[in-house]
């Protein structure tokens, strides 16, 4: 069914700390990886080796550069996978009713049987979560890991979606949002977490943590006590000023020169 | 986005296909006997083709009964069950024209609100995408709508209507292009609200996440010259409304047919510029609006 439900028993999302993220790409990976052997069709390539590749990920990773008024450069890296949107605009154009959000924790997956790849869910969505596999002619999009994290045959600490499992930086958190105390509720809360596009209206679960405030270089900066400094001699003097002045004077220096 | 070739002959087909289906329930004209079956095969054969070719864009196209489900949320589930319905009741009404000189004017005009609630469905795709600003505003339903009556006037014989009608589906159409060109812009989502980070600096796509291209690169990061836009434009408004409005003045009949040929053209041009010039804001995470 693809009219949403009104209110889910959880909201299950992920906190993506841009403050952490060192952008090496591992939870692109770790996903292809997980989600090509699990649940539903794998994410195909096209031309893998050849000229231009191309191929179907659920998880990709921007970045982005902010250059700041009074202050240099920075490098965000932004990953960027489904946010499992509490007003899914991708759930409610699916004529099928394939794409659907689960009542029970928030999920929006795609029921593969159901989808007639018309790609119209992907048109839906401003975040550019769903690609159509070119192989399969089916929509794909982040299940969450679904497969995984209600998974008992993993061990406990594998019950987290494979991005999650993969950071080396801890820079993506997976939790309950519709749980106040929960560790993803909290880092929102302490952190300023927002939401990509609100004016979308698409109420997205998944939040971002902004970088924290730069320490700023101060390198070129003017002393207060520097106007009582001695003033910087112009004029070389002593013997590496003689040694100037006799280099000049030598043939076959430049005339003028003063260096 | 992508201009995709089924998709557009879809829109420019069935909107000229139920836009003479609704004339004919209006009964104008109305006629009975093989001229009847004449008009009607013309009006299916329009509609049916196109509804055929917008299936090629499919994935799965052998799943397609399934997309009549969802009609409670989705335009184009809804498109699809007044498409059949319209189709249904005319044939009911078609039938009676050809095989019973019979004109059941309930019947017809029940079909022509059907034909019609089909042209708007299919507009009401486009118009609910938020994230083509260019698309989401309702200059996208009358644009449609416009077309697909003046269209149908022309090709139903109903010159003294279809004049005044064509030249309000091209004042329609160029109000969507101006409309359209400021709707990015007016909707406020930039790359600064894209990554949230506008209020740090200025946001500049420095490294897309992959060197190739992609799913989305393809399908909604199309892009046209401008100055080849406007000459399609302008190309698309005198095929569409100015030309077949000239050749209907001296009411020949071979004029006429010309007259339906250029409109046709026209609303082809028009549609595959409504496509290859729609920007998808998922654009700007690629740096590319």
């Amino acid at each position: 069914m693809t009219t949403l439900p009104t209110s889910t028993a959880k909201k299950l999302g992920l906190v993506i700390d841009l403050d952490t993220c060192v952008g090496c790409h591992a939870c692109v990976i770790s996903c292809k990886g997980w989600n090509t052997e699990n649940y539903g069709a794998p994410l195909s390539d096209q031309d893998p080796y050849g000229e231009n590749p191309t191929g179907t990920f659920l998880n990709r990773v921007h970045s982005y550069e902010i250059q700041p008024k009074e202050a240099p450069a920075q490098l965000i890296h932004f990953p960027k996978s489904c946010l499992h949107c509490e007003d899914a605009p991708c759930v409610t154009v699916c004529p099928t009713g394939a794409s659907y959000k689960r009542v029970e924790d928030g999920i929006v997956l795609v029921n593969e049987q159901d989808c007639i790849g018309c790609g119209l869910c992907a048109w839906a969505c401003p975040y550019g979560a769903r690609e159509m596999d070119a192989e399969e002619k089916v929509m794909k999009k982040c299940t969450l890991c679904v497969d995984r994290i209600y998974n008992e045959n993993l061990p406990e600490e594998d019950r987290e979606p494979a991005c999650v499992r993969t950071c080396p930086a801890g820079a993506r958190h997976f939790g309950d949002f519709a749980d106040p105390d929960s560790n993803v509720s909290r880092l929102t809360a302490e952190r300023g977490g927002m939401d990509l596009m609100p004016e979308m209206g698409t109420k997205p679960v998944n939040k971002y943590l902004p970088p924290r405030p730069k320490d700023r270089d101060r390198s070129d900066d003017v002393d207060i006590l520097a106007p009582f400094l001695e003033p910087v001699a112009t004029e070389t003097t002593g013997f590496l000023g003689w040694l100037d002045k006799a280099l000049e004077a030598m043939p076959g220096s430049s005339k003028g020169g003063k260096s | 986005m992508h201009p995709a070739p089924s998709v557009i002959l879809f829109s420019t087909l069935s909107g000229l296909g139920f836009g003479l289906l609704a004339f004919l329930g209006f009964g104008m004209p109305s006629p009975t006997g093989l001229m009847a079956f004449i008009w009607f095969s013309i009006a299916y054969a329009l509609a049916v083709g196109g509804l055929i070719a917008s299936t090629f864009h499919l994935g799965h196209p052998e799943r397609a009964l399934k997309a009549f489900k969802q009609w409670r949320s989705s335009w184009l589930s809804r498109e699809g069950i007044c498409a059949i319905a319209a189709l249904l009741v005319m044939a009911l009404y078609g039938a009676g024209a050809v095989f019973f000189d019979a004109n059941w004017t309930l019947v017809g005009i029940v079909g022509a609100v059907l034909s019609i609630g089909t042209v708007f469905t299919t507009s009401m795709i486009y118009t609910q995408i938020k994230t083509v600003p260019r698309w989401a505003n309702v200059t996208t339903p009358i644009m449609f709508l416009s077309i697909c009556i003046a269209g149908g006037a022309l090709l139903a014989g109903q010159v003294s209507v279809a004049t005044p009608l064509l030249i309000l589906a091209g004042v329609a159409q160029i109000a969507h292009w101006v409309f359209g060109d400021k709707a990015l812009a007016n909707s406020g989502t930039t790359l600064a609200t894209a990554t949230g980070l506008g209020a740090r600096g200025d946001v500049r796509a420095f490294e897309p996440p992959h060197t190739g291209t992609n799913y989305l690169l393809k399908e909604f990061v199309y892009v046209i010259a401008r100055k080849h836009a406007l000459k399609l434009r302008v190309i698309a408004i005198v095929l569409m409304a100015v030309l077949p409005v000239l050749l209907l003045i001296t009411h020949s009949h071979i004029l006429a047919a010309l007259a339906v040929l250029s409109h046709l053209t026209g609303v082809f041009a028009a549609r595959w510029l409504f496509f290859a010039e729609a920007e998808h804001v998922v654009g700007l995470y690629y740096g590319k609006r």
